[in-house]
């Protein structure tokens, strides 16, 4: 049910440096400005990409906040993959992974 | 006629922000030389502002207030919101062109109601494509968005309509403006999926655009686009809205699926401008 408020979170963090620093500085009176669900809020104080990539955070909100995180690229998508195989399939949205797992690039295959 | 210049091209993050991981050195290259090439007929058809029809994700619009679209009216503007070291491009302040803006939206808004902004942070949406284009960020911006994240995503034949409607709104002022939609068209972005790309369906896509067949461009619906063509293909949305308003035939210079990197068809067209 607060998916969306989920998603407003990261979308307000990854675009506002105020909501940056208080990421930084006050997480539990940032997270408490929104209302999630216990699940949401330690997904984010943990900086979980694969749960909140199965919770059906857009993939565009999720991949934004990973680079603010500073994960490494081909590291986001592994974080994605091992959320699917711990919490099962994406429940909602439509960034569903379609491909099985598998990489699509050879520059992740040979690194 | 005002509109001086119609095209398309690619604007996934990894295009600057991974360029150092890819393999395929001699294709990025060739594609970097025709994004270079697009730079310089933008250039060379004297525009004195450049409209980009983008579709962002999530750099503004939330599904609190979603509009279908919307154009800037600011007087300045800044990117990226992303990380600048994950993006590969520092943050910097775009000039705005607020009195052509407002003149561009009154006439558009004879026939689309779009929103329009006087705030806009740029997202890799806008800055990929800035970033070759206009890489000293020296030529005025108008911003557009199509709302091709949130659904209910507006109807093809409103995009249809929007570009269109801006082509007129273009013509009736009495600067020279060019015009870029940036968008994927087959794939997968910011999933485990990255890197897959339906080069079939994407090069039938390019031969409906490229030979602006309004019947087979609006045809797809986003069902079929979602199974085929991924959650990325909603994005075909800007680069019909290009088709409507230059109404000429499209010249595709570069089209790749060797770059899966890049997460996206890499993709570089201008159009003839039809009266």
């Amino acid at each position: 049910m607060s998916l969306y408020y989920l998603q407003k979170f990261l979308y307000v963090l990854n675009r506002d440096e105020v909501a940056q620093k208080r990421y930084r500085e006050d997480l539990d009176g940032l997270l408490a400005d929104f209302d999630l669900t216990e699940e949401e809020a330690t997904a984010l104080r943990e900086g979980d990409i694969g749960l909140l990539y199965v919770l059906g955070v857009n993939g565009q909100i999720l991949m934004h906040y990973a680079a603010f995180l500073g994960i490494e690229w081909f590291d986001y998508l592994d974080m994605m993959r091992e959320g699917i195989k711990k919490h099962g399939p994406v429940r909602a949205g439509v960034y569903a992974m379609t491909g099985g797992g598998d990489s699509f690039t050879e520059e992740e295959k040979h690194r | 006629m005002s509109l001086v210049y119609a095209g398309v091209l690619s604007h996934a993050p990894g295009i600057t922000g991974r360029a150092h991981l890819v393999e395929n050195v001699a294709k990025r290259d060739e594609f970097y030389s025709h994004l270079d090439a697009q730079r310089q007929q933008i250039e060379e058809s004297g525009a004195e502002a450049l409209i980009v029809i983008a579709a962002e994700h999530f750099g503004n619009f939330f599904m609190n207030n979603m509009p279908a679209y919307c154009m800037g009216i600011g007087e300045v503007y800044e990117g990226p919101i992303e990380d600048p070291e994950w993006l590969k491009i520092q943050k910097t302040k775009i000039p705005g062109a607020p009195d052509l803006g407002i003149r561009l939206v009154r006439e558009v808004m004879n026939t689309v109601d779009t929103a329009f902004a006087e705030e806009w942070k740029f997202d890799h949406g806008i800055m990929v494509p800035l970033n070759f284009l206009t890489p000293n960020y020296d030529m005025p911006v108008i911003p557009v968005n199509i709302n091709c994240q949130g659904p209910p995503l507006t109807p093809l034949h409103r995009a249809w309509a929007f570009g269109e409607a801006l082509r007129r709104a273009c013509d009736a002022v009495p600067e020279k403006i060019a015009v870029v939609g940036t968008g994927g068209i087959s794939h997968w972005p910011a999933t485990p999926d990255s890197g897959k790309i339906n080069e079939q369906w994407d090069r039938d896509f390019l031969d409906r655009l490229m030979r602006n067949d309004k019947q087979a461009l609006l045809s797809y619906t986003d069902e079929e686009t979602y199974r085929d063509a991924g959650q990325g293909g909603f994005e075909i949305r800007t680069f019909i809205a290009i088709a409507a308003a230059a109404k000429g035939a499209g010249d595709l210079q570069f089209y790749t699926a060797e770059l899966p990197i890049f997460a996206v068809g890499c993709t570089v067209a201008s159009f003839d401008l039809a009266a």
